[in-house]
């Protein structure tokens, strides 16, 4: 085996190697912003000091049930124990870590911020690019549409205005709301709005998974659904038909097929067409499909249209809307790794994405921890720095990310503000 | 704006007001004026606290009653009947245990009725109010039978409640309703035109209306969701069981102080019990042709006879002289369900008890307990024994308690030791022990208990207790043991 020329310096930071982990919790971790996050305020309030935090030490070693009483404590610990990740819980009734003195039944979760998380591996079965734990920037579009969706979802509908998205590190995304609706949410309102949202079910085996037109299959959309799809239209075409080319093989056409009524009209013409020339590109048999279709409208065969018309949409649903893991967000207590984390396997910081660009976010330049301890070890020397004291992430390419974080908690606190303001002044 | 979670709604200090009992030892009816003030609706939301001057025998027997009704329908909803049907077999059983009657109706006693109504709510609050698990199943239940009533209530008559609950429900204009139009109209169903045009649409936080929102029957913008008129009942259902639950919070930290007064603390343990353990659909009948036990005769009949939950506790009854509550419970019933009678169980308990107990406190304290169970007491319901199920699932022991089912409630270790100081018939080093651990292993503790009764009765594997039949009360077990030794 050729030995490795080590001309990159970063091959030297592994994430799995203590040492690297402490220098980036040391100098690197954003403990200002992620305190006042989760703490919606300045001066330590229950929503940090009753908040779980869990950690994963190396070796699989995981302790629960972790609270702090400030930032400060939270960090010493966090050094201490120099954790390969943590995750964050609810803020419970009474502190975590005084759980063993407490009566049973004593620990309630009670706020938590509502949280989703989207995963690669729900797409596997419509991907053509990748398997496994692979991600790649085209696969990627399958998320990005998710995230569009689902925020403008959250954001419009449901009224939610602090929305922070996050990349998991690897294969999917995390997206936090810190709306105080949203903190106050009980499990069975969670469990509302998850079944609300949720339009992909079934199992493997299962073909159709979009059953979202009543009992008879033919209930026009819920208006959501309804503006969701002129969106996912647009992500429908470029990334099933042109980047992923789902139809492309057989298996992927027959499952187009399967998924359409079955008559044999239009599905018999097509699967011939389709079997005698193997090189039609999905976008073609998309095509071949809406041009039999589109002349029905104004026939006699209204019906077989509209039948049509609908099996398409659903099959654009199918193919684009978010798969979200609905456990995730159902239950208070549920954990979820926090941003800023590093990601063990690829040492890819887990970074706030803007769900507006998500489109343009790229799984593989998102900065490995690797990268971010070489570029400190370039810094300008103390005497180099004049005036204020600059922060050590500044000088990485984490800073744009830190920036927006901060951005996305000064306006959680101005709300927070408000609302304490307004409470006030209606007390007299 | 709306306070954020379900709190929403709840008028200051409405549900906080605590329920006083006053105990009374005989019959005190109410004076003519505040009966009529009272009780104007037939439909209650249970917002203020009956003034509870009553008897115990009132006191408890108008919680059993609705303690029934709430049971029935809990079974009934597992049973996943179609609507109708479900609907037709509620009114059937809560006229007979709980009739409730319209303003109009003739010959009935309305203030009586309404009276047991609302007594019978607010002391089963007192029991439910403990857990969050029991809180959680009395609002189902209570917000079921609500539904049950308000949705047969007459119409005039229920329009005059729900105007006077005041709700600070949002009406949507007709400029916003005409912008929404199609919107709205997507949502109200297979709804033709002239529904849409005299339908009208109240506006609240989505949070508010759950269960609307999951079945996505509502159009939401903006974080409120549109209910039309004609899923009104959603609204109120969500205020009530909001309400409901509230007030259980506030209710079971104020409960320390009812405790003082001794006659009630049992009571309310008993109903608690009750519900858990099905009232009204026991389901094990002690056959005739067992010969009665006498308190001489127990520890004759445990050694040979009791399974190995029942062992553990009288072992420990026998070595501590004393049990805590929920393994007395437990213990005591199961006697019953053995055929030891009431005078019988009074000289059982006060010889195991022993000296470390005087006869005072014996009879100030654990008589009254004993005689309650059997039925003596109170509203003299038959508490049945209970069932693994409920063994297995209610009242999870503490690291202090006695009760519960060794199988589940053991650590391997305790168990195996346990089970091989028990049953001198087992054996170690035998693969049966580890069967029986494996079993356990994978939750299926009545597989290990009856194979631990296979094993110590000589019967063969499979066999059970008796067509192979497990184990699934410890009642049965006990049943079959006694009839094989004849
Ligand atoms: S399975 Fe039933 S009878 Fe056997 S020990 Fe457990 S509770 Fe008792
Ligand atoms: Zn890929």
């Amino acid at each position: 085996m050729p030995i490795p020329i080590k001309d990159d310096p970063m091959v030297d930071y592994d994430p799995s190697s203590p040492q690297v982990m402490n220098a980036f919790y040391r100098r690197l971790f954003p403990y200002r912003p992620f305190f006042l996050w989760l703490n919606q305020d300045h001066a330590p309030a229950k929503l940090f000091t009753h908040r779980e935090f869990a950690f994963t030490l190396a070796g699989d070693v995981y302790i629960r049930y972790n609270s702090f009483h400030s930032a400060d404590d939270f960090k010493k610990e966090l050094l201490r124990l120099n954790p390969s990740r943590f995750e964050i819980g609810p803020q419970y009734s009474a502190r975590p870590r005084d759980r063993k003195t407490l009566a049973a039944g004593a620990l309630q979760p009670q706020r938590r911020e509502l949280v989703f998380d989207i995963d690669m591996t729900d797409y596997d079965e419509i991907r053509t690019c990748c398997t496994d734990k692979k991600i790649c920037k085209r696969c990627w579009g399958y998320i990005a549409a998710a995230v569009k969706v689902l925020d403008q979802t959250l954001r419009e509908t449901f009224g939610f205005k602090h929305l922070l998205w996050v990349y998991s590190g690897r294969r999917g995304i995390h997206c936090w709301i810190s709306d105080s609706q949203a903190l106050d949410l009980n499990d069975d309102q969670r469990k509302a709005i998850v079944t609300f949202l949720e339009v992909i079910k079934g199992s493997k085996e299962q073909m159709k998974k979009v059953n979202v037109r009543g009992s008879n299959g033919e209930a026009p959309l819920h208006p959501f659904l309804e503006d969701t799809l002129q969106t996912l239209k647009f992500d429908f075409a470029r990334v099933c038909l042109e980047e992923q080319d789902c139809f492309r093989s057989e298996r992927g056409w027959e499952t187009l097929l399967s998924l359409l009524p079955q008559d044999r009209d239009i599905t018999g013409t097509l699967r011939n067409l389709w079997q005698s020339d193997p090189g039609r590109s999905s976008s073609d048999k998309w095509h071949d499909l809406q041009s039999r279709v589109a002349p029905l409208e104004d026939s006699d065969q209204h019906k077989t249209f509209r039948r049509y018309q609908r099996a398409m949409q659903d099959i654009i649903l199918q193919y684009t809307y978010p798969r979200i893991d609905s456990e995730v967000s159902k239950h208070r207590n549920h954990l979820l790794k926090s941003p800023f984390c590093i990601h063990p396997g690829t040492g890819r910081v887990c970074i706030p994405v803007n769900p507006s660009l998500v489109d343009e976010f790229d799984p593989d330049t998102v900065p490995t921890v690797g990268e971010l301890l070489s570029q400190l070890d370039h810094l300008p020397s103390e005497e180099e720095q004049k005036g204020r004291k600059i922060e050590d992430y500044e000088h990485t390419s984490l800073k744009p990310y830190v920036e927006m974080f901060e951005k996305h908690v000064a306006a959680i606190l101005r709300d927070t503000r408000a609302l304490k303001v307004k409470e006030e002044s209606m007390e007299f | 704006m709306f306070k954020p979670s379900t709190r929403h709604n709840i008028p200051a200090g409405s549900s906080s007001a605590a329920l006083e009992v006053k105990l009374n030892k005989r019959h005190f009816s109410f004076g003519e004026q505040e009966q009529s003030s009272r009780y104007r609706h037939r439909l209650n939301f249970y917002s203020k606290p009956p003034s509870l001057d009553i008897t115990i025998d009132e006191f408890e027997s108008f919680a059993i009653a609705r303690l029934r009704v709430l049971s029935y329908i809990e079974s009934l909803s597992h049973r996943s009947l179609p609507y109708q049907q479900f609907s037709s077999t509620v009114a059937t059983y809560l006229k007979q245990h709980l009739p409730l009657a319209s303003n109009t109706a003739r010959n009935v006693d309305l203030e009586a009725e309404r009276r047991k109504d609302e007594i019978g709510h607010w002391v089963l609050r007192l029991a439910f109010c403990r857990s969050p698990d029991l809180r959680a199943r009395f609002v189902r239940s209570e917000v079921a039978l609500f539904k049950h009533r308000f949705e047969t209530d007459d119409f005039v008559e229920r329009a005059e409640f729900l105007r006077s609950l005041k709700f600070d429900w949002e009406l949507v204009d007709e400029t916003e309703k005409m912008s929404s139009a199609s919107q709205l109209r997507t949502c109200l169903g297979q709804g033709k035109e002239d529904t849409f045009k005299v339908e009208s649409w109240f506006k609240v936080p989505w949070w508010t209306v759950p269960d609307l929102v999951g079945s996505r029957r509502v159009f939401i913008k903006g974080g409120m969701a549109y209910v039309p008129q004609s899923l009104q009942l959603s609204l109120v259902l969500q205020a009530f069981a909001a309400r409901l639950e509230r007030a259980l919070e506030i209710t079971a930290k104020n409960l320390p102080r009812l405790d003082e007064d001794e006659r009630l603390g049992p009571v309310i343990e008993h109903l608690a019990a009750s519900f858990l353990s099905g009232i009204g659909t026991s389901d094990f009948q002690p056959s005739e042709n067992n010969a009665a036990v006498t308190a001489e005769m127990v520890d004759d009949v445990a050694r040979k006879h009791f399974p190995p939950c029942m062992r553990n506790l009288y072992d420990r009854l026998k070595r501590d002289s004393h049990l805590k509550h929920f393994g007395r419970l437990q213990l005591g019933l199961f006697l019953k369900g053995i055929g030891l009678p009431l005078d019988e169980a009074i000289v059982f308990w006060r010889k195991m008890y022993g000296s470390t107990m005087s006869d005072d406190k014996f009879n100030k304290e654990y008589k009254y307990n004993i005689r309650h169970g059997y039925g003596q007491e109170g509203k003299r319901t038959n508490y049945p024994p209970r069932s693994c199920q409920q063994i297995l699932t209610q009242n999870q022991p503490g690291t202090q308690d006695t009760h519960g089912c060794p199988f589940r409630h053991f650590s391997p270790e305790t168990l195996s030791s346990f089970l091989l100081s028990t049953y001198p018939t087992l054996d170690r080093s035998s693969n049966d022990l580890k069967e029986i651990m494996d079993s356990v292993k994978n939750s299926h503790y009545h597989l290990s208990c009856t194979r631990v009764f296979e094993l110590t009765h000589g019967i063969k594997k499979g066999e059970g207790l008796g067509s192979g039949e497990s184990v699934t009360h410890p009642n049965k077990w006990t049943e079959r043991s006694r009839d094989l030794e004849k």
